[in-house]
């Protein structure tokens, strides 16, 4: 008898772990394809239906598929309005050191830039600017945190 | 009898080294810090008061500058005073050395002022309690304002005396000041003595301010300031307040320092997206393009001499730490082990090169020779870098920054301090949250 009660209490314990890891690795995957952040929490929009920014693994400024269909959408956008300038912002997560962030992001904001421009966007309409690690748009210290900080946005400027 | 004369040679040797004088070595970290005893400095009598100094007061107060510093080297154990045998003005004439020795001190620094026609006369001695001997003396007059820098010139004598090595206590520390919550932090330009004391804020924090660094005669700073949104490397004098943007660049400039002869300025220039390392002198605006290649070049720092430049690159795939010639020519990468480098300085002694290790999710704060040979790992941590030499290549100052909450929560930005060594890591004093700290070289030199 109280063997089985020591059981059940085992099988209690293992069975919530088991519940819990389920639910923490769900959110990931929900939000993260490897490393890059797929989720909306963040994302605002130049008009409807096209989100302003785009997503970077750590330490990389490659484009994602996901990244290049939301940039073909600004430059869909940008076709349709020819007097509209934007900047774009690249940023980095706060995990690396400052100097080396300003540069990533740099090139990450110059990667979408690029990108628009292989569709007939005009350079002179898109400015770049990186803010580094200096502006996280998620102040938190997690891996989904910086997956969101991991960004080139796209900004009017008039 | 050659043999009766070596060994004669031998005893005096060992005659000599039972009565050398103190000594304090630093190679070490030191486990058995020297006991000292400040007295405070005797007051002369014929002191007037002057404006805004407690002349009374003022050799307590030198005296405990003194400990602090002393006691911040990790080198030193300073005695407490309440233990102390001789009145101030007795001991500075002559300590009784056996009275001393008996409350366990083996060195003790007397002194006296005196503040009259607007001036502080200061005078100390170092005593060797041990070998009953005085070590060093010195007096000096300056205007009374300057009582805090004497009590740092005092000290830098004293640690000079006894490990050999120049001190750093006159020195300052200019950082940049951070307030506000972690998304939108107001950063400032802020200088202060290097024990905390007589801070100034140099900028308003109406722009984002970073990286600030010191020219070899510390009157010139250069830093990167997103003033109209556009981020340039900029050159400011601390004196009169002027500032001016380094160069005509069409794009982002960043991660200025001095040349050693403070002539030129090195710094990254982002064009198209691709940083490159240039310099641009600042009296013939000459700039040079020091390399030349699709990665990121960046961090860059010349040895003292001038010859070479250690810099940041992932040219490789990831960050890594490379040295060239000043010119550009001859680039090697000396960083192959686990993990990627960043931020390399090369210590004013020309022997190590300083850098920020990540590996794992960690930080670490490291040294190694300047062939990237001999790397030592000093301290770990969530996340620091940006390590800066003391101007005696004794001791690092960097920042550290603590891990977040989901919304910003119990973040925070200080500075820090470890031997070469990696002993002696101590938090220092800021009046805010604070980053990226560069240490002068002495002010009194």
């Amino acid at each position: 008898m109280i063997l089985n009660t020591n059981l059940k209490n085992i099988f209690l314990v293992v069975f919530t772990t088991l519940i819990l890891s389920a639910c923490s690795t769900a959110k990931k995957s929900g939000d993260l394809d490897g490393d890059v952040y797929t989720g909306k929490e963040t994302v605002k929009y130049l008009a409807k239906g096209v989100p302003d920014r785009v997503f970077f693994a750590t330490n990389k400024s490659s484009l994602t598929t996901a990244s290049r269909a939301t940039l073909r959408k600004q430059a869909t956008y940008l076709r349709k309005n020819k007097k509209l300038n934007v900047t774009i912002e690249g940023h980095a997560d706060e995990r690396g050191t400052r100097e080396y962030n300003l540069a990533l992001g740099e090139r990450r904001a110059n990667a979408a830039k690029d990108y628009l421009m292989t569709y007939g966007i005009s350079g002179k309409r898109i400015s770049t600017i990186s803010y580094g690690k200096e502006k996280p748009v998620n102040p938190g210290s997690s891996a989904l945190a910086w997956s969101q900080n991991r960004r080139a946005v796209t900004v009017k400027v008039n | 009898m050659k043999r009766y004369f070596l060994a004669l040679a031998i005893y005096f040797l060992s005659f000599n080294s039972l009565y050398a004088l103190i000594e304090v070595d630093i190679t070490r970290g030191n486990l058995d810090p020297l006991p000292i005893a400040v007295s405070p400095l005797h007051v002369d009598i014929k002191s007037v008061e002057h404006e805004g100094i407690k002349v009374k007061e003022l050799g307590n107060n030198i005296s405990s500058i003194i400990e602090k510093n002393f006691k911040n080297t990790g080198l030193f154990n300073p005695l407490k005073k309440e233990a102390f045998v001789q009145k101030p003005d007795i001991a500075h004439l002559k300590p009784r050395f056996e009275d001393w020795r008996l409350i366990k001190a083996q060195a003790l620094v007397t002194g006296k002022l005196l503040v009259k026609d607007g001036k502080l006369k200061v005078e100390f001695r170092l005593w060797d309690l041990t070998a009953a001997k005085e070590m060093t003396a010195l007096a000096f007059t300056t205007t009374p304002s300057n009582w805090r820098r004497v009590a740092h010139i005092i000290s830098d004598k004293i640690y000079e005396r006894l490990t050999g090595e120049e001190g750093y206590f006159d020195t300052r520390i200019i950082y940049v000041s951070e307030s506000g919550p972690k998304s939108e932090r107001v950063k400032k330009l802020a200088i202060m003595d290097q024990d905390g004391a007589n801070t100034k804020y140099l900028t308003l924090g109406n722009e984002l301010v970073l990286t600030p660094r010191f020219n070899p005669t510390n009157q010139m700073i250069t830093y990167l300031s997103y003033f109209r949104n556009m981020p340039r490397v900029y050159l400011l004098d601390i004196e009169t307040g002027m500032q001016e943007v380094v160069g005509n660049f069409p794009g982002m400039t960043f991660a200025p320092r001095f040349s050693p002869d403070g002539k030129k300025i090195i710094m990254s220039f982002a064009e198209d997206g691709n940083s490159d390392i240039y310099t641009m002198d600042l009296e013939t605006r000459l700039v040079e393009r020091i390399t030349n290649h699709s990665s990121i070049d960046t961090s860059p720092s010349f040895s003292p001499d001038g010859k070479y430049i250690a810099f940041n690159s992932d040219r490789s795939g990831l960050q890594q730490l490379y040295v060239m010639r000043s010119d550009g020519s001859n680039v090697k990468r000396i960083t192959f082990g686990k993990g990627i480098y960043g931020t390399p300085v090369w210590s004013p002694r020309g022997d190590l090169i300083a850098f920020t290790k990540m590996r794992k999710g960690r930080f670490y704060i490291g040294v190694m020779r300047t062939d990237g040979s001999g790397e030592r790992l000093l301290t770990e941590n969530y996340y620091q870098e940006a390590p800066s030499w003391s101007p005696n290549g004794r001791v690092l100052v960097f920042y550290r920054e603590t891990k977040a909450g989901s919304k910003g929560e119990g973040f925070s930005a200080t500075l820090w301090s470890i031997d070469i060594t990696g002993y002696n890591e101590r938090k220092l004093s800021t009046k805010t949250d604070a980053s990226d700290p560069s240490w002068s070289s002495l002010l009194s030199k």
